[in-house]
C-alpha cells in the first residue's frame, strides 16, 4: 500500500456485485436444499417455496442493510457466509431425515439452526446499523476484556454451568443452551487489540535482547503471562482443548501483529507446548485424544467418531456419495463438530475443498481489510478476527479430517449451534464495518492526517 | 503493522494447504484403504443392498441375492445348503463372510478392479452397481455322491470329510463336510436369528461351520503309507519287489516295545514284497522302512505332497498338515503308518493320491473356475498349475500299480469298480484310548488315464468299533464318487 492513503487506489461500492454474487449463494443454499429432498424422498421438498424464501428474505435483510449503512464494505464476505450458512443448513436436514428414518422420534436440528440463523442475521443487521464506527469499540477495551472474562467462568457456575461430553463450557438460560465462550471470542479480540494499541510500543522497544530475541520488561509481560493462565486454566477446568489454544492462537498472533516481533510468537509457541506437553502428561482426556489421533484404529483409545469420519470421508471419494445417499448419522455429532466428515461423505472431496476454499476466501478478505485499514485498532480487530477465524477453521476441519488430533470447536456457519452462529455472523458484520471504513474514500481534510491521533480525537 | 498481516496470510495460507493435502489424503490416496477395512459398516451396508453376483455350480446357482422388500433390498439365498455351504460360505451383516463369499468377495460384490468399467457405466447410466458371478470347479454328481455317502452312513450327525480332485488339473471336483450347517440362517435380515444361529453353531460340539475337508488335522493312518512307500521307491534302494519284513511284530529300539500289525497277526510271511506289505496295510513292513529310510527322507516326501504348507487360495483357512519334527526311531515308525504326531487334512490326501494319479506331478488345487462380469462376459478362467513334483514318473507308475494290487487283491476290494481299474488306499487311524478310530480310503479311477482322485476320512459313524474301517466305512463312497465322475 502506498505511504499517503489519499493518493491510494479508490475504492467502489460494488453492491451490484455483492447482489450477484449473493444470487449464486442463495442457489448453493437453496440448490442443495432441494437436492437433499430429491436425494433422500425422491421429490423436491413441499417446503421449498416457504424455506427458500425465508432464505432470500434473510440474504436481502443483510443485503440491504450493507447497502444502506456501509456502502463500501467488501462485496465477497457476505455471498460466502450465505453459501457456508445454506449448505450447512442443507446438511443439517439431511442429518435430520437420516435420523428420523431411523427413529421418528429423534431430535431435529435444521428448524433450530435456522431460527439462530435468523437471530445471527437480526445481530448482523444490529451490529451495522448500531455500530458506526467500529473505534467507537476502543472505549470498551477493558469492559469487554473483563466480559469475555465473566462469559468463560460462567459454565464453571454450580447451577447454570453444564458438562456436554465432558467438556465444560456450556450454560443453561431457560430451555436453551448457550456457549459462551463463542461470544468471548469476539469480545477478546476488542479487548485485545484496545489493549495493544496503547501498549504496542513499549511492548516492542523496552525490555532487552536474549539470544536474538527482544524480550520485554516484566511489567509489560503480565497480561500476556495471564493470558497464558487463562487458556491453561481453560484447558485444565473446562477441559475445553480447542478453545485453549484458539484463545492462545489468537492473542500471540495479535502480539506479533500489534509489535512486529516474530519473537512472540516464538516465546509464546514455546510457553504453549510447554504447557500443551504437560496436559498431555498430566490429563488423561488429552492424552485420549492425542492417542486416538496417533493410532485410531488401536483399542487403547476410544477413537469410535475420529475413524467413522474417516471412514464417512473415505466412502465419500473424489465426488461423494451425493446429498442423500450416505450414511453420514454413523459419524456421532456429524450435524456439529463433524459437519465437514458429513459433507466429504456426501459431496466429496470436491464439496470439502469448496467449503476450506470458501473459508479461505473470508479469511483473506479478513486480512485484505486489516491491511487496508486505516487505523491500528482497526487493523488489529480486523487481523484478530480474520485469525481466529482461520484457527478455528484448521483445529476443526484439522481434526475431523485426522491432521493434527480432534479438539472440540464449531465449524463456523455450518455446525448446529446457535452461540457459535450468532458470534460469527457478528464477527462478519464487525469485519465489513471495518471493511467499510477502510474503503471509503477519504473525507477532504485539512487537519493533519495521523490516523492515530484522529481516532484518539474523536474517541474523546 | 502490515509485514506481520502479510505474514500471517502467508501462514495462514500455509495451514489451509494442508487441510486441502490432507483431505486429498484421506479421500483420495488413503480411501481404497480405508473402503477396505473389516469394520467399515457403510462398506458393509452398500454391498448389502447391492446385487451380489452368483455362486454357480456347473450352471445352477448355489448362492443367489434375490430381491426382497426391505432396507438392504436383496437377500443372499442358497438353494442347497447343506450340500454347498461349507464351500459357498455365509455372508453375514454382523459376522462377515466366509469361504467363497470371502475369497470371492471383491468379484461377487462388483467392487473387483477388472469390474471398474462397468461400475462407470452404471453410474453414468443411473443404474445400481451388480456383482459378478463366479463358476466353481465342483461336479455336482460327484457332490451329490459324497454328501448321500456320508449320510448313508448314520445321518445329518455322522462326522466326516469327502474331497475328489481332477489330478491333472487340481481342479475340486467334490468337497464335503458332515455334519452340514445352513449358511441362509447366517444369512438373514433379522439380526437376532442371525445371532442364535451363530451362537448355536459355535457352542455346538460337532462344529458343523468346520470344513473338515481344510480346516482341521488328522491323524492319515495307513493311508500315510502311501508316502513311506514314495519315499521308499523314490530313495533307489527299494522296487515294488523288495522284500521287507513282515511278521507279526517289530522291535522298537530303545524301548521294550513293539509295534503290531492291526489284524494281530503277520502279513502273510516273515519277508514279504513291498506290493504285497502295501495290499494287507503291513504294519511291520512300513514301520521297519520308516527306519530304514529316516524321518527327513519322510518328511521331506511329505512336504513335497504339501504338507507343512498353504496351497488352498479359493477357501480360507486352510490349516498346513504336519508331520513330526524330530521324532525318535520308534515315533519315526510309528510316523510311517501315518500315526504318532501326523496329521493330514481329507484335502492333503486327496492331493498324494491325485499326485500318485498325475504321474508324480501334484496341481495346485483350486476350486473357483470361471469368474464372469454382471454382462456375463469371462473375466477370468482358472489356469491349471503344477504345485510340485513329488516323486518320478517311473515311482508314480510303481505306486499307480501297487494301490491297483490294494484294490483287485488286497485291503481296499470294496472299491472295485466294473470294467475299471480303480487305485487306492485304506486307512483305519488310532486315535486315543476310548476313542473310536477314523476310517479313511484314498483312490483314484480309471488307473491307466486317472479322471479323479478321492479321499474319504470317517471320523465318526456312530458305528461299534468293530464295524470301523477304511475298507467298510469309507471305500464304498470314495467307489460312489469316482463312479459319479466317471460316468458323467
Amino acid at each position: 500500500m502506498p505511504a499517503d492513503p489519499r493518493t491510494a487506489f479508490a475504492h467502489r461500492r460494488r453492491r451490484g456485485a455483492e447482489l450477484f454474487l449473493l444470487l449464486l449463494a442463495l442457489a448453493v443454499g437453496i440448490g442443495a436444499y432441494a437436492a437433499v429432498g430429491l436425494g433422500v424422498e425422491g421429490t423436491t421438498p413441499t417446503d421449498i417455496i416457504g424455506y427458500g424464501g425465508w432464505l432470500v428474505l434473510l440474504v436481502v435483510a443483510a443485503h440491504v442493510t450493507v447497502r444502506f449503512t456501509a456502502p463500501y464494505a467488501d462485496p465477497v464476505l457476505l455471498p460466502v457466509v450465505a453459501a457456508l450458512n445454506g449448505l450447512g443448513l442443507a446438511m443439517i436436514h439431511r442429518i435430520d431425515l437420516a435420523e428420523l428414518e431411523q427413529n421418528t422420534e429423534a431430535n431435529t436440528f435444521a428448524r433450530d439452526q435456522l431460527i439462530w440463523m435468523t437471530l445471527g442475521v437480526l445481530v448482523f443487521v444490529a451490529v451495522l446499523v448500531l455500530l458506526r464506527d467500529h473505534r467507537r469499540l476502543q472505549a470498551f477495551t477493558y469492559t469487554s476484556g473483563l466480559a469475555a472474562v465473566v462469559l468463560l467462568l460462567l459454565p464453571l457456575l454450580p447451577v447454570i454451568g453444564r458438562e456436554i461430553n465432558g467438556a465444560r463450557i456450556w450454560i443453561n438460560i431457560g430451555p436453551m443452551s448457550f456457549q459462551p465462550g463463542e461470544v468471548a471470542k469476539v469480545l477478546l479480540v476488542v479487548f485485545f487489540a484496545g489493549y495493544l494499541v496503547l501498549h504496542r510500543d513499549a511492548l516492542a522497544l523496552a525490555g532487552r535482547r536474549v539470544l536474538g530475541i527482544d524480550l520485554p520488561r516484566g511489567r509489560d509481560l503480565g497480561p500476556i503471562l495471564g493470558m497464558w493462565l487463562v487458556s491453561l486454566g481453560i484447558l485444565v477446568f473446562q477441559r475445553d482443548l480447542g478453545s485453549s489454544l484458539l484463545f492462545f492462537g489468537l492473542f500471540l498472533v495479535m502480539l506479533y501483529v500489534a509489535t512486529e516481533r516474530p519473537g512472540w510468537l516464538l516465546l509464546g509457541g514455546t510457553l504453549f507446548a510447554v504447557g500443551a506437553y504437560f496436559a498431555y502428561l498430566v490429563m488423561p482426556h488429552v492424552k485420549a485424544r492425542v492417542g486416538a489421533w496417533i493410532d485410531p484404529f488401536g483399542t487403547e483409545y476410544d477413537s469410535y467418531q475420529i475413524v467413522q469420519g474417516m471412514y464417512g470421508q473415505a466412502w465419500g471419494g473424489l465426488v461423494g456419495r451425493g446429498l442423500g445417499q450416505g450414511d453420514p448419522t454413523l459419524i456421532p455429532f456429524s450435524y456439529s463438530d463433524f459437519i465437514v466428515a458429513a459433507i466429504g461423505e456426501e459431496l466429496g472431496l470436491t464439496g470439502v475443498m469448496a467449503v476450506i476454499l470458501l473459508y479461505g476466501l473470508i479469511v483473506e478478505r479478513g486480512l485484505r481489510t486489516a491491511l487496508v485499514a486505516r487505523d491500528a485498532f482497526g487493523k488489529l480487530v480486523a487481523a484478530g478476527l480474520a485469525v481466529v477465524f482461520a484457527l478455528q477453521v484448521f483445529v476443526v476441519i484439522g481434526g475431523v479430517t485426522k491432521l493434527i488430533p480432534l479438539t472440540g470447536l464449531t465449524t463456523p456457519f455450518m455446525s448446529y449451534g446457535g452461540s457459535s452462529l450468532i458470534a460469527n455472523w457478528a464477527i462478519i458484520a464487525l469485519l465489513l464495518r471495518i471493511s467499510d471504513q477502510a474503503r471509503r474514500p477519504l473525507p477532504d481534510l485539512s487537519g493533519p492526517a495521523d490516523d492515530d491521533a484522529t481516532a484518539v480525537v474523536m474517541i474523546r | 503493522m502490515n509485514k506481520p498481516i502479510r505474514t500471517m496470510a502467508v501462514v495462514v495460507m500455509a495451514l489451509f494447504v494442508a487441510l486441502l493435502v490432507n483431505s486429498t489424503y484421506l479421500q483420495y490416496i488413503r480411501a481404497d484403504e480405508l473402503n477396505s477395512r473389516n469394520d467399515n459398516k457403510r462398506v458393509r451396508d452398500a454391498e448389502f443392498s447391492r446385487e451380489r453376483g452368483a455362486i454357480l455350480v456347473n450352471g445352477t446357482s448355489v448362492a443367489e441375492s434375490v430381491p426382497v422388500d426391505d432396507k438392504f433390498e436383496f437377500q443372499r439365498r442358497y438353494p442347497q445348503p447343506l450340500k454347498y455351504g461349507h464351500l459357498t460360505g455365509y455372508y453375514s451383516y454382523t459376522y462377515g463372510r466366509n469361504a467363497v463369499e470371502l475369497t470371492q468377495n471383491d468379484i461377487l460384490s462388483g467392487s473387483d478392479s477388472r469390474l471398474f468399467v462397468n461400475r462407470v457405466v452404471d453410474m453414468f447410466g443411473n443404474t445400481d452397481p451388480k456383482g459378478g458371478d463366479v463358476t466353481l470347479t465342483v461336479n455336482p454328481a460327484a457332490q451329490t455322491a459324497a454328501f448321500d455317502g456320508l449320510r448313508e452312513l448314520g445321518g445329518p450327525g455322522v462326522k466326516g470329510s469327502v474331497v475328489a480332485l481332477d489330478p491333472s488339473t487340481g481342479a475340486i471336483l467334490a468337497m464335503v463336510s458332515s455334519p452340514q450347517y445352513d449358511p441362509n440362517e447366517l444369512s438373514s435380515h433379522r439380526l437376532t436369528e442371525i445371532s442364535d444361529a451363530w451362537t448355536r453353531l459355535t457352542e455346538d460340539p460337532d462344529r458343523p461351520a468346520l470344513n473338515r475337508g481344510i480346516q482341521e488335522v488328522f491323524p492319515p493312518g495307513s493311508t500315510f503309507k502311501l508316502v513311506t512307500a514314495a519315499a521308499a521307491l523314490e530313495s533307489g534302494q527299494y522296487t515294488p519287489d523288495s522284500r521287507v519284513p513282515g511278521g507279526a511284530t517289530l522291535d522298537l529300539p530303545q524301548t521294550d516295545n513293539v509295534l503290531p500289525n492291526d489284524s494281530g497277526g503277520s502279513c502273510g510271511g516273515e519277508r514279504i514284497t513291498l506290493t504285497q506289505a502295501l495290499e494287507v496295510s503291513c504294519n511291520v513292513a512300513f514301520g521297519f522302512l520308516g527306519m530304514e529310510i529316516g524321518d527327513d527322507a519322510l518328511r521331506e516326501q511329505a512336504q513335497k505332497f504339501g504338507f507343512g504348507d498353504r496351497y488352498l487360495d479359493d477357501l480360507n483357512g486352510q490349516v498346513e498338515s504336519r508331520f513330526p519334527s524330530d521324532p525318535d526311531e520308534p515315533q519315526t515308525a510309528y510316523s510311517a503308518i501315518g500315526q504318532f504326531d501326523v496329521a493330514a487334512t481329507p484335502l492333503q490326501m486327496a492331493m498324494v493320491t491325485a499326485g500318485i494319479a498325475n504321474g508324480g506331478t501334484v496341481m495346485k488345487p483350486y476350486l473357483v473356475d470361471e469368474v464372469r462380469s454382471p454382462d456375463l462376459d469371462v473375466l477370468d478362467k482358472a489356469n491349471p498349475e503344477p504345485y510340485r513334483n513329488a516323486v518320478s514318473s517311473s515311482v508314480a507308475r510303481d505306486l499307480t500299480q501297487m494301490m491297483i494290487s490294494v484294490v483287485d487283491n488286497g485291503t481296499g476290494a470294496t472299491a472295485q469298480i466294473p470294467n475299471i481299474k480303480v487305485a487306492g488306499k485304506t486307512g483305519t487311524a488310532q486315535t486315543s484310548e476310548g476313542r473310536n478310530p477314523y476310517a479313511w480310503f484314498v483312490s483314484f479311477a480309471p488307473a491307466d488315464n486317472p479322471e479323479v482322485a478321492v479321499a474319504v476320512l470317517v471320523e465318526d459313524a456312530g458305528v461299534e468299533r468293530d464295524a470301523i474301517s477304511g475298507s467298510g466305512l469309507a471305500a464304498p463312497i470314495a467307489k460312489r464318487v469316482m463312479e459319479a465322475v466317471i460316468n458323467r
